[in-house]
């Protein structure tokens, strides 16, 4: 379905994607673009959802081999179900993050997926991990991932604010996304956003015509 | 494939830069970083990138540094003889079609790209992007390795009808941005604004150049 997009003048490899998630006051909102393709070629799916949700209030994003992160997304599922049962209580965030990070570090060897997580949970309130190729989990306040995030860098490092409105977090990863499919060639569709807060998940689709629109278009 | 703005790696010298170029009514701003990297080593920290090709005419250089250089040696001569059959200030599009000549002919063997810009009485401010053998007047150019980073960034903040002092500010944040994520981009920042009355070059220091959200404070 979906082959890497050897993009190796930038990083090792990347699937032809923009995600994205962004923290703001309450919760956090991530995203993606919407496009399979072939070699960059041919455009397999046009509406493809790369925002996968995995509990309740934790959703990731996948980077890399999407047949390996596919693999180990349906393992984590499973681990984490079975452990918020243990706990009888949601599962935190960390602990979904962490689930993806053993995965990742413990077959370092014969995978090659990264993932960002995001949620919302109790005890620390709304949270973003990035889990690296080789299984680094680190904690940050934006981020963002895929060969389409490489011509969005500049705009997210100087729009992001911690500590943003809702309205704001939610035009600002919108922003972004219609940026990175404007500029990368592998990124496009709709932009599939999910905003996630205390009182749960809500998924918003905008579709390609109502994408902001910027000076040259 | 070819990418405007990522070159290809050149192991002795290479110049994998930000440079960028925007016109305002009235004349242009064109700025870079100054690092010059071969390899893993940085050799060079304080370069200027932006060369000067006539009075009102300047170019800003990425790729290999000594295919740049030359290219911009070559045109400043060829520019001067040009100059002095006319009798008048040569144009901007004049300029840079002699870099594109240059760059169209040898584009298997050369690895630089260039980026014209200037003032000249017929047109005004002109910015002429001349990647790999096209000629192409824009708005606004930004090419080198850093400039992918940054394409988001100019296509949001980007707007018709900027004044000689937004464009400065446009042209400082955007270096800016493109040094801190790029790993061949570094240094200070060197800005160049032409118009009808002045050409005035400018050097920004690196603790004097904006910094973002995720970024300790400034030295006092």
């Amino acid at each position: 379905m979906e082959k890497r997009c050897l993009d190796a003048q930038f990083k090792g490899v990347s699937t032809g994607t923009t995600i994205l998630a962004a923290t703001f006051d309450g919760g956090v909102v991530i995203g993606s673009d919407s496009r399979a393709s072939i070699g960059g070629e041919y455009v397999s799916s046009k509406t493809i959802n790369k925002v996968i949700q995995v509990h309740d209030r934790i959703f990731c994003c996948m980077a890399g081999s999407l047949a390996d992160a596919q693999a180990v997304l349906k393992t984590a599922k499973f681990h984490l179900s079975f452990h918020s049962v243990q706990m009888e209580s949601s599962p935190q965030v960390i602990a979904a993050a962490s689930v993806l990070k053993e995965l990742c570090y413990k077959n370092k060897d014969e995978l090659q997926a990264g993932f960002i997580t995001a949620g919302w949970d109790r005890k620390k309130g709304p949270q973003i991990y990035v889990v690296s190729l080789g299984g680094m989990l680190i904690k940050q306040e934006v981020t963002i991932g895929g060969s389409g995030s490489t011509y969005i860098y500049g705009y997210v490092d100087a729009k992001y604010r911690p500590n943003m409105s809702r309205e704001e977090c939610l035009q600002f990863a919108t922003n972004a996304l219609a940026l990175a499919m404007g500029r990368d060639n592998v990124s496009g569709g709709v932009a599939h956003l999910v905003v996630i807060t205390e009182s749960g998940a809500e998924h918003t689709v905008v579709p390609g015509d109502k994408l902001p629109k910027f000076h040259d278009e | 494939h070819c990418r405007m703005g990522q070159e290809e790696r050149t192991s002795g010298g290479g110049l994998s830069t930000t440079i960028l170029a925007i016109e305002f009514d009235g004349g242009v701003v064109l700025g870079s970083d100054s690092r010059v990297s071969a390899g893993a080593s940085v050799v060079n920290r304080v370069m200027n990138k932006l060369s000067q090709l006539h009075d009102k005419i300047y170019c800003a250089l990425s790729g290999s540094a000594a295919d740049a250089q030359t290219i911009a040696e070559v045109v400043n001569y060829q520019l001067d003889v040009h100059s002095m059959e006319i009798g008048e200030d040569p144009q901007v599009r004049s300029a840079a079609t002699l870099v594109r000549n240059i760059s169209y002919k040898y584009k298997e063997e050369l690895s630089a790209h260039l980026i014209v810009a200037g003032w000249d009485r017929r047109k005004g401010g002109q910015v002429y992007a001349t990647l790999n053998g096209l000629l192409t007047r824009q708005p606004f150019a930004v090419g080198g390795s850093g400039s992918s980073y940054v394409y988001g960034f100019v296509d949001a903040e980007y707007r018709k009808g900027m004044s000689k002092e937004e464009c400065q500010k446009f042209v400082v944040s955007t270096l800016s941005l493109a040094m801190n994520r790029d790993g061949s981009s570094g240094g200070v920042a060197y800005l160049v604004t032409i118009d009808e009355h002045c050409t005035e070059e400018k050097v920004i220091l690196g603790n004097d150049l904006p910094t973002f959200y995720d970024q300790p404070p400034k030295y006092p």
